[in-house]
């Protein structure tokens, strides 16, 4: 046993592991991603990417079936796209214990809503688990196998941003020596037509009565006796800000949120003057103890519904005033991410805005394609809503004089759910144009592996998948592989899709690496003295590339730059020049 | 001891998560239970980042609130002034004078803001020029830790304690210029105190 300085996600992994598991398979996500990654470091475990949360859950059922213990992890988001196997996994239970872990993101850092995976757990009577910070994200877990096997149903882990991304010192255990279950056909367990199906409703029913008994007696749920004028009841991250916020509270801090221990919060509720539930991001918390007829006291100043609380928030809430400081002063621009400086899909972007495209986008780094100066994305709602909505653009747009429709997608957003979006396509004989932007990897959450770039988690040889192969299986007769960094080729492409064959379906693959992957620079790029601040290249958005706010002069940060030459293409006076190679270090940074 | 926060901002890929780990390491090392909150994500793409670390001898909440950290610790002076309602007053600003434009100023659609070396030294701040002691300490890159030596003269951890954790967890090639960033960052401290 040791202390380690551990993240809430690499707790979990650890947790995973000294409970025998031995499978984890799930896809990336913000903020759940390193802790798949952390888990294919141990010894004894086979770990993998899947295409998309649906066929990891999938994959993890069976795994299960087969009586291996089995982690599978996903961000809140992903939870929808598993939720179909989730809810009958449900019917058929386990075979070797199965732990899925959905994080969350109130305050949205890195999503594009901010849902409470609660209601997942509820809906489909899953019990979870919420850890307040990443020792008890390892006990939990750890204790979640063994609870999985007992009661015959999936587990879930619910973490928030403030759980996975937190850094604590974790007491680590020893593995516990866990052999592989036997599997036995049991087509009644397994096989979930309605015949079978329906027992196993029943099955369901009885075991949510076993929980709520067990669940009143469960060591995580806690009650923290300090005042009885308030009584708080919590969970997760947000248990540490009301410990801090309101040290006069009682408070009753749930590790188990579905089912709620219904003697355990009424009594606690008896217990004080007043109960208030203090949650964030949703009221899933504060209807279950409705929900048990207890009452539940208004705050006496308005708690945001929204984004992540604090303990600041949370005194404000109980009427005390924010401590004297300073205000940041008004007119301190936002930074917003931006794409990398050589990003080989930085021009598409441009292209795109050039033309005035419809452009249905996707969930990645190109989403940031949206913001000034680029300004090229019309909509982004879900992981391969980019190909299906584009679609359901060219759909209503038919018969009257349109811009043209182009859905943008990446490579790995294109694996997890943009195929099946395109089969749609071209089944129904659509036509529109979908750029797959191939920068070989899954960037936004760190460069993971995918079908399409051959890459697997623990590096296990692989099969890079042959995308024009599967385009051009599909019968998609327009399909191009384009340089993305050759202005005059993604124009060129661009207008022959949208222009030439505007009524049919064309897909254009423009491939090449993230920058972020092999870190090559060449000789950086500078602005001779026949700069006319015309300011096209700071169009480009590129971080390298600044204009003087008074002259309108542009400038290149020589540090910055990686040489890839895009914006030199955009100059019409021949201003912007690449430095000889002799005089600078190129080469790895 | 009540817990401390520390508030540690910057611009995406300035080192400010390693500093953070450091710092967070040291205090362990020093004996006290620690806390320290990251945002990943769409922060790494050049955005605003901002990390806490808090520690004492019990610490629950991970996250600053406005007018509650003990120390703000920023990497560039346009993050100083976004972050700086959450310094507590009488509280400990710490800035690298450094100024990294954001894209949309870069860009033309936004301006700089106005006065913000005066208004950094009105709300008492302590300018480091961190990179030039990186780059007296032989090695550019070790600005974040010519900071938290700085930071030191605030802490009182020690600065054996602090070699140790440094040698732990940057490469060995760079342990002596880290090392040196370091103790040049404390000795500016200390003069200007």
């Amino acid at each position: 046993m040791c202390m380690q300085l551990m993240s809430g996600n690499e707790a979990i992994a650890r947790g995973a592991w000294e409970a025998g598991a031995t499978i984890g398979v799930a896809y990336p996500g913000t903020p759940s991603t390193e802790t798949m990654e952390s888990f294919a470091t141990y010894e004894g475990v086979y770990a993998e990417w899947c295409t998309n949360e649906k066929v990891a859950v999938e994959v993890g059922v069976g795994a299960s079936a087969a009586g291996a213990r089995v982690l599978s992890t996903m961000k809140h988001v992903g939870v929808n796209v598993a939720a179909d196997p989730l809810f009958t996994a449900a019917y058929t239970g386990v075979n070797g214990g199965y732990v899925i872990l959905a994080a969350d993101d109130p305050g949205m850092y890195s999503s594009q809503n901010e849902q409470d995976s609660h209601f997942y757990a509820r809906a489909a009577h899953v019990p979870i688990l919420d850890p307040a910070d990443a020792s008890e994200a390892l006990a939990f877990t750890k204790k979640a196998y063994e609870l999985s096997e007992r009661f015959d149903v999936p587990f879930m882990i619910r973490s928030t941003v403030r759980v996975s991304h937190t850094k604590t010192p974790v007491e680590t255990g020893e593995k516990v020596d866990y052999e592989l279950k036997s599997y036995e056909k049991n087509p009644a367990k397994w096989v979930m037509m309605p015949a079978f199906a329906k027992p196993r409703r029943k099955v369901q029913l009885e075991r949510i009565a076993q929980l709520e008994e067990w669940v009143e007696q469960c060591e995580f749920n806690e009650v923290v006796k300090r005042g009885s004028e308030i009584g708080v009841v919590c969970c997760g991250a947000v248990y540490q800000h009301v410990i801090e916020a309101l040290p006069e509270a009682s408070v009753l801090k749930l590790g188990v949120t579905w089912p709620l221990p219904k003697e355990k919060v009424t009594s606690f509720a008896n217990s004080v003057d007043a109960l208030y539930v203090i949650e964030e991001g949703s009221d899933y918390l504060t209807s279950e103890v409705c929900a048990l007829g207890v009452e539940v006291a208004d705050f006496p100043c308005d708690l945001p519904r929204d984004g992540e609380l604090s303990p600041g928030l949370i005194k404000r809430a109980f009427g005390f005033e924010a401590p004297e400081h300073i205000e940041s002063p008004g007119d301190v621009p936002g930074r917003p991410p931006a794409l990398c400086a050589g990003c080989p899909h930085r021009l598409v972007f441009k292209e795109l805005s050039r033309i005035k495209a419809i452009v249905t986008g996707d969930i990645g780094c190109y989403t940031l394609g949206t913001l000034p100066p680029l300004s090229a994305m019309d909509t982004c709602v879900d992981m391969g809503a980019s190909v299906s909505m584009s679609h359901g653009f060219e759909l209503a747009l038919a018969g009257r004089e349109h811009q043209p429709v182009v859905a943008v997608i990446g490579d790995s957003t294109f694996g997890h759910s943009g195929l099946s979006s395109l089969i749609t396509t071209v089944y129904n004989k659509g036509a529109g144009t979908v750029c797959i932007l191939d920068n070989r990897t899954t960037a936004m959450t760190g460069r993971q592996g995918n079908p399409f770039n051959g890459v697997t988690l623990q590096n296990r040889e692989s099969r890079e998948l042959d995308l024009v192969g599967v385009l051009e299986a599909l019968g998609i007769e327009n399909v191009s592989v384009v340089d993305p960094h050759d202005m005059k080729a993604v124009r060129g492409a661009l207008k022959v899709a949208t222009k030439d064959q505007a009524d049919e379906l064309s897909v254009l693959v423009f491939k090449a690496p993230c920058v972020l992957l092999h870190r090559q620079r060449k000789p950086h790029y500078f602005v001779n003295g026949d700069c006319r601040s015309c300011g096209v290249c700071a169009t480009l958005g590129c971080p390298a590339i600044s204009k003087d706010a008074e002259t309108g002069i542009a400038c290149i940060d020589a540090a910055m730059c990686i040489g890839c030459g895009q914006c030199a293409q955009y100059c019409a006076f021949s201003a912007i020049e690449q430095v000889p190679a002799s005089s600078e270090k190129g080469g790895v940074r | 001891m009540s817990a401390k926060t520390v508030l540690l901002c910057g611009v995406g890929g300035q080192g400010t998560i390693l500093a953070a780990d450091l710092l967070a390491r040291a205090a362990l090392a020093a004996g006290f239970e620690v806390k320290v909150s990251e945002i990943h994500g769409m922060a790494q793409r050049g955005g605003a980042v901002t990390t806490v670390v808090r520690y004492g001898d019990k610490v629950n909440t991970m996250v600053a609130d406005v007018g509650e950290s003990d120390i703000v610790v920023s990497f560039e002076t346009t993050e100083a002034l976004r972050n700086i309602a959450f310094l507590k007053q009488g509280g400990y600003l710490l800035v690298a004078d450094e100024t990294i434009k954001p894209l949309p100023v870069a860009c033309g659609f936004a301006s700089m803001p106005a006065d913000a070396h005066r208004k950094l030294e009105d709300a008492g701040a302590v300018l480091i020029p961190a990179h030039d002691l990186a780059v007296e300490a032989g090695n550019a890159k070790c600005e974040n830790v010519a900071i938290l030596g700085a930071l030191e003269s605030q802490l009182g951890f020690g600065l054996e304690l602090w070699s140790k954790v440094i040698e732990g967890r940057v490469p060995p090639k760079t342990i002596e210029s880290n090392v040196k960033a370091f103790e040049l960052g404390f000795a500016f401290a200390n003069e200007r105190a």
